[in-house]
């Protein structure tokens, strides 16, 4: 026994820092937020009489809360779909030998690289919602201008300043910045792809459309999990973008939970913003520990 | 074009093989026109920035809103960097040894984690590897309390602290993920030659490390130059890093669009600078995002 310990106790003693931080830095203060999220702690003065789950109910009857979750439904399905679209057609196209495919590939990853706050300046800029037909549009700019001087005039629209669909348009953004990650995953995914597997499928006799179904795609599924794993989870705190573009933080049409929980903590409602975070965490739990599960067990395999 | 597919295809040889050649180049033709297209609509947001960052307020006709300045002004830039030029200098000063440190810790967490390993690890990996995950919207209220609690000054020694504790989970996964490749024979060797945990460490461990310290260093830098979530909690205008300057710049309902425009090429251009010359690096530390990479 003491010659075991005498074996794994150093690392477990140099690992010591990173526990405490982690187990205080994150378990430590999610307990503490749920409790904070129990009480009824709305004001900037401290409280600590429970209340039970009724900040829960209440928030989840508020239709301002039922909205902002029906827009990050939407902002996670077209983000999702968005990018798994462009990162695959993308690395599909690279993925064959090509001149210039560093070039291309550069480019298309490069978003990546700047912040959201940066680029929100831009496509604050680009998706304003003036429009050339409407009342003093002759101040219009951003795409709804350029759309009009290529005669595409009849597609310009409000982008995010409408309550039901307005959030999608936030969803362009982030797809023009996430679409490389999303290719550089399909392309790893791609080159791991052993060539002798594809020769037999041809010399088999495989279309090429058989080829993709019944041996790239299957090939793919883990780096399809990643890639939904990561967008999914970066929707659902999907933040600064939101902050950058749009200048108020309280604006229905493109409230999310991330930003209303912005809005109770300014407006010092601890305990809302408590339970907002709790609601956030599992909802992003729900999607990240099976797969942190299935990463884990198949690791083992 | 189309002539000089038919040319080819006159001259192609064999009469088998000229419909396969044409279709092959009409494709690649294709294929070009194509990946031009997603550049263009890629760099469209670049332009935007770049040309209006130029113009000045004389400049300011919507109807010329895609076209090139009249004249090339500067007062953009002027202002953009008075504005942000401190927050700048700030940044640096956060971002770089936050980096450092939590690199340092992740290497030796990825060490342990890797080849010295306790029973449990697996569970204590997982647990830790959580913590990269979870919004940070479900620990803020209690974190503003708990920070004030300990009395660590708001602004950049804050931002530090956060960006070292948060950052040790994807540091701690990659350098995990990196040191599984060193065969164990090595470790070995030298716990048989009686090295102890910490001279393995340096005598074997770290010399081999520099790859997985370049990605990880890439990974902290970017993600915390351009953080603005921690930022907006745990920081102002007064004490704060470059995002929070640059989102009081553009922010509010009469923005100068000049400027904040030219703001923005501003703050990104370290993390620019970062992704020209080590690109393949960058991409490697995405590729360790997504957990089995």
């Amino acid at each position: 026994m003491f010659r075991r310990v005498k074996h794994w106790g150093p690392g477990l003693l140099l690992l010591a820092p990173t526990i405490i931080l982690v187990g205080v830095f994150v378990y430590w203060l999610i307990f503490e937020n749920f409790r904070v999220s129990l009480t009824n702690q709305h004001t900037a003065k401290p409280s600590n009489k429970y209340v039970g789950f009724e900040n829960y109910t209440n928030l989840l009857a508020d239709p301002n809360f039922q909205h902002s979750l029906w827009n990050l439904l939407i902002l996670t399905v077209v983000f999702l779909s968005g990018t798994l679209i462009f990162g695959f057609l993308w690395a599909w196209i690279l993925d064959k030998p090509a001149k210039g495919e560093g070039f291309f590939r550069a480019v298309y990853l490069f978003p990546m690289s700047v912040s959201f706050i940066a680029s929100g300046v831009v496509w604050r800029w680009l998706l304003s919602s003036l429009q050339t037909d409407q009342p003093g549009g002759e101040r219009t700019t951003g795409l709804n201008r350029l759309l009009d001087s290529v005669g595409l005039g009849f597609m310009q629209n409000d982008w995010w300043s409408n309550p039901t669909w307005g959030i999608a348009a936030i969803a362009v953004p982030a797809i023009w910045q996430l679409s490389g990650y999303v290719m550089a995953l399909f392309l790893a995914g791609f080159r791991g792809i052993p060539e002798e597997l594809r020769e037999a499928a041809r010399i088999d006799g495989c279309s090429e459309w058989k080829l993709y179904r019944y041996v790239i795609f299957p090939q793919l599924n883990p780096v399809m999990l990643s890639a939904v794993i990561i967008i999914g989870h970066m929707s659902l705190k999907l933040f600064d973008l939101i902050r950058a573009i749009v200048p108020d933080a309280n604006t229905y049409d493109v409230q999310v939970p991330a930003t209303m929980m912005w809005v109770k903590y300014i407006g010092s409602d601890y305990a809302d913003a408590a339970a907002i975070g709790m609601i956030l965490l599992v909802l992003v739990a729900i999607v990240v520990i099976p797969y942190l599960m299935y990463t884990s067990r198949a690791e083992k395999r | 074009m189309a002539t000089s597919i038919l040319e080819r295809t006159s001259s192609g040889g064999t009469a088998a093989g000229a419909p396969n050649q044409t279709k092959r180049r009409i494709n690649r033709t294709l294929k070009y026109a194509l990946l031009l297209l997603f550049v263009i609509m890629i760099l469209i947001p670049a332009y935007v920035l770049f040309i209006t960052s130029f113009k000045g307020s004389s400049d300011a006709d919507p109807s010329r809103a895609w076209l090139l300045p009249e004249t090339w002004e500067t007062a953009g830039w002027a202002k953009a960097w008075t504005t942000l030029a401190p927050a700048l200098g700030r940044t640096f000063l956060l971002v770089i040894p936050a980096a450092i440190i939590s690199a340092t810790l992740g290497s030796i967490n990825g060490y342990v984690l890797s080849k010295w390993r306790f029973p449990g690890a697996n569970i204590v990996f997982t647990l830790i590897l959580f913590g990269m995950f979870i919004p940070y919207q479900a620990v803020m209220i209690p974190l503003t309390q708990l920070m004030s609690n300990i009395g660590v000054p708001q602004g950049i020694p804050s931002l530090m602290l956060l960006h070292i504790v948060y950052g040790l989970p994807i540091c701690t996964l990659i350098f995990r993920n990196y040191y599984e490749s060193v065969p164990s024979e090595l470790i070995e060797a030298a716990r048989m030659d009686g090295a102890g945990i910490m001279r393995t460490y340096t005598s074997v461990i770290f010399p081999v490390s520099a790859p997985g310290f370049v990605v990880v260093l890439i990974w902290q830098f970017t993600s915390a130059w351009n953080d603005y979530l921690f930022a907006a909690f745990f920081s102002s205008g007064r004490n704060g890093p470059v995002t929070i300057a640059l989102s009081f710049l553009a922010g509010g309902q009469l923005t100068d669009y000049a400027a904040s425009m030219a703001g923005a090429l501003i703050a990104s251009v370290p993390t620019l600078i970062v992704y020209i010359l080590l690109g393949k690096y960058f991409v490697g530390g995405l590729m360790s995002g997504s957990v089995k990479g």
